[in-house]
């Protein structure tokens, strides 16, 4: 895979899945992240997604997707029968959070969580100095046009793992082009989490 | 299709067809029909666009709607009649004829050189009229089987079609999975509402009503033109949709004013009227009884379409409408529901378009799209499903 012109988000998933896993991805867009792990690693991939246009592209790249939002689209399947579900960027577009990581924990023997980090350094800055609400390069949004419903911080959700007894296997703390290894819920835009249930 | 960049695409044709006939089931080989009868023998018109290849691996089978026919592309000679899915079948179209082999067939039960009510029956030397067997969308499968056996093909690529059609792209799933390598049910149910029993009920009362329909012995007489022409009329209003009618006619009258009578004064009630008139001249009125009637009977619900702990690898494209209120969106959703549970490699797709029903003939582009890619990775075996599913 060529890897500079692939988002550095991707580039993370792709190298935590393994060849011919079975996957699906919540929120999968126009199948970016999706087709390369199909292509390359014989993934067996089946996307979420409700914007029809993007289904197109993605059906284009030879994906199969279902024409679903996320909270609708857990309910059918039937235990474990994935072993990686993908909620990338679209958890936080999500109300029912709750719900939905439990599906996805009931459905995939693991899941792959990717969302912004609404601690970030500059977001305090914005908020603390200037009183606004922020806009960063992982919330690009004006507070009135936003697709995210919910806002956390990398913090917030070890918090809410640890009280759901939800085990975090991986965590990757994403900067604007490389990983950031300290401080991760002051100096990261985008988290990655690999989730498993944890131990009853 | 500009997404090619070939703008002629669109308008290329098959050009001239010719439909062909096969009959089978002949005396003592008669067909037994879900219901217990037995029909034969049995004639099937069809018509085939394309070329088959060696191995055999490049055929789809379009299945036609309830008042369609072997007539799916091009043209016959010496007239203009297109067929009834000439934008989707043809060279560069959404089932491209430069690659595969499609086969389309009239259904039984139907009335354009299929063995249906108004075929002779043997036994009487008349049109069979109310003696036809009833028929179902299962026996109209398996005849097609019939076709498919003696065209030597052992496992189609693909079986496709909307509406009724895509009833029978169901069907070819639960009865002969092993032959289907991908199916595209287009606008179609998993069963048959209650909705929509009752809207066929009101259109085969309309028909029986008709004192010209003489218990269905009018064939000496002609058609029972009046009740056939208000059922087809009842279709039309089902298929079209609250907007396509709005942005068709809107309320519009013909002569510009109130005529303060019974004539058509809306344009609406014009086109209504112009289409239930030219339907009694291409359709035979108990046809549309029986077909209804199997419509009305389809119910692969409860485990029928693929039976408990089987494993099926038969890929699914499935496509709805978001202003079909006939087939409304959520049938097709129940189909993915239990193509979920069951694991299978599917797509679903609903196009928001304002055709209604009607938008598996019309909605051509974003159709296509779909259809040619998912049909390109089938064939190519770009995604090859294992036991596994997905």
């Amino acid at each position: 895979m060529a890897s500079e012109d692939i988002r550095l988000d991707h580039r993370i998933i792709y190298s935590i899945i393994g060849p011919e896993s079975r996957v699906l991805d919540l929120g999968c867009g126009e199948g970016d992240l999706l087709y390369p792990l199909v292509r390359d690693k014989q993934v067996r991939a089946q996307g979420i997604e409700l914007d029809d246009k993007a289904i197109q592209e993605c059906v284009k790249k030879g994906l199969s997707v279902f024409h679903d939002d996320i909270e609708h689209s857990l309910r059918e399947y039937p235990d474990n029968c994935f072993d990686y579900v993908i909620l990338n960027q679209s958890m936080q577009e999500v109300k029912n959070v709750d719900f939905v990581i439990h599906e996805a924990l009931r459905i995939g023997s693991r899941v792959i969580v990717g969302f912004p980090n609404f601690a970030f350094i500059r977001s305090r800055f914005m908020l603390f100095f200037r009183g606004k609400s922020p806009i960063t390069k992982s919330l690009p949004y004006l507070w009135f046009d936003t697709p995210n419903v919910r806002f956390l911080s990398i913090d917030d959700f070890r918090d809410f793992c640890a009280e759901k007894n939800i085990r975090i296997i991986e965590a990757h703390y994403l900067g604007e082009r490389k990983i950031v290894h300290f401080w991760p819920n002051l100096s990261a835009l985008n988290a990655i989490f690999v989730l498993t249930k944890g131990n009853a | 299709m500009t997404e090619t960049g070939n703008k002629t695409d669109k308008d290329k044709s098959i050009g001239v067809v010719e439909t062909q006939y096969y009959t089978y089931a002949g005396p003592g080989k008669e067909h037994n029909l879900e219901s217990g009868e037995k029909l034969g023998p049995i004639t099937l018109a069809y018509e085939t666009y394309g070329k088959l290849n060696k191995e055999k691996t490049n055929a789809i089978l379009a299945l036609h709607a309830l008042s369609g026919d072997a007539h799916a592309a091009g043209v016959h000679s010496g007239q203009d009649n297109n067929g009834w899915w000439d934008d989707m079948i043809g060279p560069g179209k959404a089932f491209d004829t430069d690659r595969y082999f499609v086969i389309c067939s009239n259904v039984i039960g139907g009335c354009k050189g299929s063995t249906g009510p108004s075929s002779i029956n043997p036994a009487t030397g008349k049109p069979y009229a109310l003696d036809f067997p009833f028929i179902t969308i299962a026996d109209m499968v398996h005849a097609q089987r019939h076709l498919i056996d003696l065209l030597g093909i052992d496992k189609l690529l693909c079986v496709t079609g909307g509406s009724m059609g895509g009833m029978q792209v169901l069907q070819w799933v639960a009865s002969y999975q092993e032959r289907v390598r991908s199916a595209i049910p287009i606008a179609t149910a998993l069963k048959h509402s209650p909705q929509q029993i009752a809207f066929n009920e009101v259109v085969r009362q309309s028909i029986m009503a008709d004192p010209a329909w003489r218990e269905g012995n009018y064939y000496e007489y002609g058609q029972p033109e009046k009740g056939l022409a208000v059922a087809r009329m009842i279709g039309h209003i089902t298929f079209m949709s609250d907007q396509s009618m709005e942005e068709k006619f809107s309320r519009r009258l013909k002569t510009g004013r109130f005529s303060f009578g019974f004539d058509a004064d809306f344009e609406v009630e014009g086109y209504l009227h112009y289409r239930g008139a030219n339907f009694v001249k291409r359709f035979d009125a108990n046809s549309y009884l029986y077909i209804t009637k199997a419509i009305d009977y389809f119910d692969l619900s409860g485990g029928r379409l693929i039976p408990g702990g089987k494993a099926i690898d038969t890929r699914f494209l499935i496509i709805s409408f978001k202003s079909d209120w006939l087939y409304p969106s959520y049938q097709s959703q129940e189909i993915v529901r239990l193509l979920k549970r069951k694991r299978v490699d599917a797509t679903y797709c609903e196009l928001s378009t304002t055709y209604g029903h009607d938008a598996f003939l019309i909605e051509v582009e974003e159709q296509t799209t779909l259809i040619k890619h998912f049909l390109d990775k089938t064939f190519n075996g770009y995604l090859v499903v294992s036991d596994h599913g997905i």
